[in-house]
């Protein structure tokens, strides 16, 4: 049982501010450890922490966490060796890089993982340039900190310029043990949800929209077994969100000249948390988004699923910015400040109030008469003219609904790549969406597929099962492609929740309408209800893992092998 | 309860189909990447309370599961004992559940009916689960070696008033097929046990609850505790704690 003094830590966990003697060094520090070159050393480590006031023990790389960035240079090889000096196997996996099979880093697939004790020696060559990162795909090890960034310089530069570079590392930490947060989830799917409906909600939506209207809609949501609330699994109930390791308390800060471009290159390396990010007084122009560059796009905010990493370019005039990353369900925010000398605070922002799920993000866009209509023609639907369409998993989606591991089917999925997303549209602010990406190098990626293979993203939010076609990763074959061909994967999320779904080995494009300019990602964060065409060529041969990016999710079955042979 | 889990424990590893991990297969020549085979365990106790008016008593409903996603063994215990520790009610369950539908699970098993009266013992079956408007409900038929047959229909409800304050109905129902004197029973409907409780949950693992428990007898089985000088109907204050590990 947890001790009682977590009990009522619904005001999520601020942190420990630094100086107050408890933060440790190793990541006490303002800039995030950088190694560079062509050879690197990365040992794994157990080091104790203190974000939230007690002492825990995090998995590291070189004491760091994040740890450190490695730069590398695009058209090098590198070597990169990984001294596992955890008490249990781990894993390094290069998120987003191109390489062979063998070097992939998954526990399971490619290899049987580093044994404690033991050196990996990594070695590909650097085929691409931009923002990415590394974390372990062992156990729960990823969540307890074992990750980092790797920025690879361009053969040729980059189509913008800046001044200064940041990384920004948003995560979430937690003092629990992330087994005992997957096993309590198994038991009570909403365990950390503490923004569910009460009878405060219902009086307030009865003088609102009328007790007729506030009693049908309790009537839906509740015939259909599925919350409103429901926007994450794991909560700041227990999540304290961190920016390069800093807790809001302790306020990670990024010094600049008035003036200056400064370049931020988030990513998110979170087990379990969609930000929403911010800085206000400032506008964010996105310059690059998983490693590739997008054509400028000018917001205020832009919401990052777990796994995706955007560059953005800012350039500050004043004495100082609040960094602001709220949780999608506002459940706390993670805090850094940029500013122009030491010392300087600025206004933290009010979080916004927990939002709610639509009809549409149980996949009635269309039966809601919601406004569809902006440009969602038939190339919005893939594969909604193609024959031949085969599901992934030997499953005829027609009779998934009522299955044990689905609580819902969505009847008419739709793009909603035109919506910035739960929580975000609405709210008044320039929100990024994916239709908005527009890839700087286009044609060579304009892919024509042989095939469409079919993937119903589903899960159970009362038993707490997540898979693919109604089966976990154990229940379900590999999928399988040819060497050189060409494919569609067609992504339908049957959930409540958004899936970043990331594709190992490959980059693939994302169908947002772009035509001959469509962005080539890693990692998709799937809306609820949404119907997604991803296109890749599977170039290299070897097991490639495609899953869930959330945590857990992915522990519990939301995972297949793409075998290419 | 905090013996159930290792009991659990024990019962699981004479399982292999729930006890298996990922072995090598086309999709993972290395063994598997996840965790989604692994065997998961816990143990609620949804009424540990005293209940006070013309008797006293203290009424436990308790159960532990343990298992996978398709797999799981459950052990439910439910009873009430007096001032003069004699135990009613004990029913005592030993099931397999494995899920149906996206809600429901079926489950099959033994009955033991182990109190202070005589001892009787029942296969069980039945589904449990959460029912639209999320109420959380269960139906078990049983049956004898000696030709009787029982029922057993029980739902709960959450009514949050707050994150943390929470308002729970709840209705037990028991039906026998044939008279069974020697456990004070008629047959049809014998007899309800339901309450209102208001708990906090200080974290949800841990909600101490004030309440009403009402209990009734009905038809013959009422009579019968007339005739023995107990009442057939009760309404009681209760206090208690429900808890979970």
């Amino acid at each position: 049982m947890a001790p009682l003094t977590t009990l009522n830590r619904r005001h999520f966990v601020q942190g420990l501010a630094a100086g107050a003697g408890l933060v440790l060094p190793a990541y006490a520090q303002q800039a995030v450890p950088e190694l560079s070159g062509t050879e690197f050393d990365l040992t794994l480590s157990e080091l104790p922490v203190n974000i939230t006031g007690r002492r825990r023990i995090a998995t590291v790389v070189n004491n760091a966490m994040p740890g450190p960035l490695l730069r590398l240079r695009e058209g090098t090889d590198v070597t990169i060796r990984v001294h596992n000096r955890l008490p249990e196997t781990s894993s390094i996996h290069w998120h987003g890089l191109k390489l062979p099979n063998a070097m992939d880093g998954v526990p399971g697939l490619t290899f049987a993982g580093i044994p404690s004790g033991e050196t990996f020696t990594y070695r590909f060559p650097v085929s691409q340039s931009g923002t990415y990162w590394y974390h372990s795909h062992s156990g729960m090890q990823e969540q307890t900190g074992l990750f980092g960034s790797i920025i690879i310089a361009p053969e040729k530069p980059d189509p913008f310029s800046y001044d200064r570079e940041y990384v920004v590392h948003l995560s979430d930490w937690t003092d629990e043990d992330p087994m005992t947060i997957v096993a309590n989830l198994k038991q009570q799917g909403d365990y950390y949800n503490y923004h569910r409906r009460t009878l405060g909600d219902f009086v307030k939506d009865t003088g609102r929209d009328g007790f007729s209207a506030a009693v049908q809609d309790r009537l839906m949501w509740g015939g259909m077994r599925m919350s409103p609330t429901d926007i994450m699994d794991v909560t700041g109930s227990i999540y304290t969100f961190l920016v390069n390791g800093h807790s809001p308390a302790a306020n990670w800060t990024a010094v600049f000249r008035p003036g200056e471009r400064i370049r931020l290159r988030f990513i998110n390396s979170a087990a379990m948390t969609t930000f929403d990010v911010r800085i206000p007084g400032l506008a964010l122009t996105i310059v690059q988004a998983d490693g590739t560059n997008v054509e400028p796009v000018e917001v205020e905010e832009f919401r990052i699923g777990v796994a995706e990493t955007y560059d953005v370019i800012v350039q500050p005039q004043e004495d100082a910015y609040t960094l602001f990353a709220q949780a999608q369900d506002r459940s706390g925010y993670a805090r850094g400040t940029l500013l122009s000398r030491p010392g300087l605070v600025a206004d933290v922002p009010m979080m916004d109030p927990p939002p709610l799920r639509s009809m549409a993000d149980m996949g009635m866009a269309g039966m809601a008469g919601m406004d569809m209509s902006g440009g969602h023609d038939m190339r919005d639907m893939p594969g909604m003219a193609m024959p031949g369409t085969i599901n992934a998993s030997g499953v005829d989606p027609k009779t998934l609904k009522g299955k044990p591991a689905v609580d819902n089917v969505a009847q008419m999925p739709a793009s909603r790549q035109e919506e910035a997303g739960t929580g975000l549209d609405g709210n008044g602010r320039k929100t990024l969406r994916y239709s908005q990406l527009k890839s700087v190098e286009p044609a060579v990626y304009v892919l024509v597929p042989g095939r469409d293979i079919e993937f119903h993203l589903t899960g159970n939010m009362e038993r707490w099962s997540w898979g693919f076609d109604g089966k976990k990763f154990s229940a379900a074959p590999p999928i399988k492609v040819s060497l050189g061909e060409t494919v569609r994967f067609v992504l339908i999320n049957d959930t409540m929740m958004e899936h970043p779904i990331h594709l190992h080995g490959f980059l693939f494009t994302v169908e947002n309408g772009q035509g001959d300019s469509q962005p080539l990602k890693h990692t998709v964060n799937v809306k609820p209800g949404e119907r997604l065409g991803l296109i890749y060529t599977a170039d290299v041969p070897g097991h490639w893992a495609f899953h869930c990016h959330l945590m857990f999710h992915m522990e519990m079955g939301m995972f297949r092998t793409v075998i290419v042979a | 309860m905090r013996l159930c889990p290792g009991l659990i424990g024990l019962l699981m590893s004479a399982i292999p189909a729930m006890a298996q991990h990922g072995e090598a297969s086309e999709a993972a020549p290395f063994g598997s990447p996840v965790m989604d085979q692994h065997v998961w365990y816990h143990a609620i106790a949804e009424q540990l309370e005293g209940r006070f008016g013309r008797e006293d008593g203290f009424r436990w409903n308790a159960e532990s599961w343990a298992g996978g996603d398709s797999n799981r063994i459950w052990l439910k215990s439910e009873g009430e004992t007096d001032r003069q520790g004699r135990v009613e009610d004990g029913q005592h369950e030993l099931l397999y559940a494995r899920p149906i539908t996206s809600f429901f699970d079926l489950q099959a098993g033994l009955r033991t009916d182990a109190d202070s009266g005589a001892g009787r013992n029942w296969a069980a079956l039945g589904v449990e689960g959460l029912a639209p408007l999320f109420f959380h409900v269960s139906a078990t038929a049983y049956a004898s070696s000696a030709g009787h047959y029982a029922a057993k229909v029980e739902g709960n409800y959450d009514l949050l008033l707050t994150q943390q304050l929470i308002l729970q109905p709840e209705l037990e129902l028991n039906f026998y097929s044939k008279a069974d004197p020697r456990r004070g029973l008629g047959s049809g409907l014998a007899d309800l046990d339901s309450g209102l409780r208001l708990r906090y949950e200080f974290s949800r693992k841990f909600a101490p609850y004030i309440g009403v428990a009402y209990q009734r007898k009905f038809g013959d089985t009422a009579t019968i505790a007339r005739l023995a000088g107990d009442r057939a109907s009760n309404l009681r204050f209760t206090f208690g704690l429900r808890a979970w590990l």
